[in-house]
């Protein structure tokens, strides 16, 4: 890509005020863009602040939600964006391989490939969750119930599973295009050394291309956890669980999640005031977890982007 | 890229140890048959969405039983009751109605609120970050704007609930505190980055060389922006505004928690509203699994599909276009 580099500002004779404005508009705007994001961390840090404590994070619920804090909701979470991670990123990173590897430039199905992952990532989250729904609770869970447990309800209901399933097919893109562009970096030298010593495609792949591309492959992962740990839409109707009187042990087990959890608190409330600080220390721990694992992310892509080009 | 290693694949051919060969070779077919069978995946994905939510929407289309209760012109005709005409969604009544005008309505006004407000500031955000930052100030805005794309949409929501929601009743003196005003605000939020990234990488796509002669004969940095610059990007903003209203009607937990959720048919931002992904979201859970209402939250869910990905197809088709144009296609 070609860099869009302006000369030196001294090389330019003319200099108007109009010139200084339209620098100065933009700057603004990226003054206001960056207020919002201030703006939104400062008064969920603020808030929530006084809500964290050692028993919030490591409590049950109590009293109709109002009290006790939200170890449920943060296991749950943790809960399904691992089981999504198990199945999003080998899935992930093999699209990738196959895309850049295996596929030539002009070939139909590679383009096709494309298509499809930049259009998922475009698929509205609701549409993700009456998927699930249609999909993996009617159609595969119920079978699953009708072959192997009489008719009953074992998996044809929402719960852990199908929620993580869901999430992985939201979150792929996000795997394939970071791997994707790592992989492309790799530098064409080293797979002709593996070549020339006589490695295979897969040898090559396997034991070079892959491990330069490892910080790609991380990022495109954690971001991907990311994602998927603030992501509410898609788990509404595939298993999410307002209360919980338990921990999930199984696939088919009900789950609590921390996004839900603010999102019931803050519109199915009967005492608001009450519940506020609840509201908020939850709001803050996701925030936190999302926010560190971006933060994480973005830094190892930095890393990786300025080794590859120096 | 890959063409060449393809070309040189072919030297691995004479390995010494034709046993070992054979038996890597086999294994080797397997696994990248596997590779490319999970590769299929994401075509799967879309085929499987469309089918599986097309399945359970289609009986609003064929189902005699549904059809009782609705058809797909009594989605779209207005409701005559006693010599009034009204657009109304209340599926559940003993008489459900199931007009989604007010639905549509409501989603296309907190997306045009979003991107009054996203599409001005993110445009102007990119033209400062190509034009005029230093390679210092690019990497530290960069992936700070990247970081309001990770604050989860529901987090955004309940922020727009609690303090958004005040600001803009106290500036406006607005008479429903949650309002598509509110929830639009809050959607631009979540639209800035994606309309921020892809007009600057529209920007970034424009040859130096362009702006160099425009400096060359004499124009201003502001002249060469304004009237080279952004006029041979301007498929790519224009693509990141179709990529944005994409997004923008397809969020859900934004609205969900900040648009007040009454489906009324007006043309007025000050007042509570409904859209089409806050009606899913909140109906669903409450529904008879097979039943007309289900069947219609399922064909609703259609439409978006089908919105989005041609809103997503076309912004696509933009960008790569200009790239082939601008001669830096990747």
């Amino acid at each position: 890509m070609t860099q869009a580099v302006l000369p030196a500002r001294k090389l330019v004779g003319t200099v108007h005020y109009g010139d200084r404005a339209l620098a100065w508009l933009s700057a603004f705007a990226v003054v206001v863009i960056l207020a919002m994001l201030a703006v939104i961390v400062v008064d969920v840090a603020r808030g929530g602040a006084q809500a964290i404590s050692w028993s919030f994070i490591s409590e049950a619920p109590r009293e109709g939600m109002t009290a006790g804090g939200i170890f449920p909701a943060i296991f749950g979470t943790v809960a399904t964006t691992l089981l999504m991670t198990i199945v999003a990123v080998p899935a992930g990173v093999a699209t990738a391989v196959y895309l850049s590897e295996y596929a030539s430039a002009r070939s139909r199905v590679a383009r096709l490939i494309q298509v499809c992952v930049s259009n998922l990532a475009g698929v509205p989250s609701i549409v993700f969750g009456l998927f699930g729904l249609g999909f993996f609770i009617s159609a595969v869970g119920r079978t699953i119930d009708r072959a192997l447990y009489h008719g009953e309800s074992v998996y044809g209901r929402g719960c852990l599973l199908w929620s993580s399933l869901t999430l992985s097919i939201l979150t792929l893109p996000v795997v394939v295009v970071a791997t994707e562009e790592a992989i492309l970096a790799v530098p064409r030298e080293l797979r002709e050394g593996s070549y020339a010593l006589g490695a295979t495609r897969l040898q090559t792949i396997v034991r070079v291309v892959l491990p330069e591309a490892l910080g790609g492959i991380l990022t495109g992962t954690i971001l991907a956890v990311s994602r998927g740990a603030g992501e509410v839409a898609p788990i509404l109707f595939t298993g999410v669980a307002y209360y919980l009187p338990y921990l999930p042990t199984h696939l088919n087990d009900q789950f609590m999640n921390l996004g839900y959890h603010v999102y019931v608190l803050a519109t199915q409330s009967p005492d608001v005031e009450r519940t506020k600080p609840l509201l908020y220390g939850t709001a803050l721990v996701l925030l936190c977890l999302t926010f560190l694992l971006n933060a994480v992310a973005i830094s190892i892509r930095s890393r990786a982007r300025k080794r590859s080009r120096a | 890229m890959a063409s060449p290693t393809t070309a040189n694949f072919g030297m691995t051919a004479d390995r010494p140890s034709q046993s070992l060969k054979r038996r890597g070779g086999w294994i080797e077919a397997w696994v990248e048959g596997a590779i490319q069978a999970v590769a299929m995946l994401s075509i799967g994905a879309i085929l499987l969405i469309l089918f599986f939510v097309g399945k359970e929407a289609l009986p609003v289309l064929t189902s005699a039983e549904v059809h009782r209760e609705v058809t797909l012109g009594s989605m779209l005709a207005p409701i005559h009751q006693g010599g009034e005409t009204s657009y109304v969604w209340q599926p559940v009544s003993e008489l459900p109605k199931y007009n989604i005008l007010p639905l549509v309505a409501g989603s296309l006004k907190v997306t045009i609120v979003a991107l009054l407000f996203a599409v001005p500031l993110s445009v102007a955000a990119a033209v400062y970050v190509s034009e005029y930052a230093g390679a210092r100030a690019r990497e530290i805005i960069k992936p700070a704007i990247e970081l309001l794309a990770g604050v989860p949409s529901v987090v955004v929501g309940f922020f727009a609930l609690i303090v958004l929601a005040s600001w803009v009743q106290s500036a406006f003196g607005t008479e429903h505190r949650l309002n598509a005003l509110v929830a639009g605000i809050g959607l631009a939020f979540a639209i800035c980055p994606i309309v921020f990234s892809v007009s600057e990488d529209a920007l970034r796509a424009v040859p130096g060389s362009y702006r160099e002669a425009a400096l060359a004969m004499g124009s201003t940095r502001a002249q060469a922006v304004l009237r080279v610059a952004l006029p041979a990007a301007a498929p790519g903003i224009a693509a990141s505004v179709v990529l944005g209203f994409g997004r923008a009607v397809g969020e859900t937990m934004i609205v969900v928690i900040a648009s007040g959720n009454a489906a009324l048919l007006d043309a007025s931002l000050d007042r509570s509203t409904r859209t089409i992904t806050a009606t899913i979201a909140q109906e669903l859970g409450e529904v008879v699994v097979g039943s007309p209402h289900y069947n219609v939250l399922f064909a609703l869910g259609v439409m978006l599909f089908v919105a989005t990905f041609v809103l997503n197809f076309a912004g696509e088709q933009i960008v790569y276009r200009m790239r082939r144009k601008l001669g830096t296609a990747v």
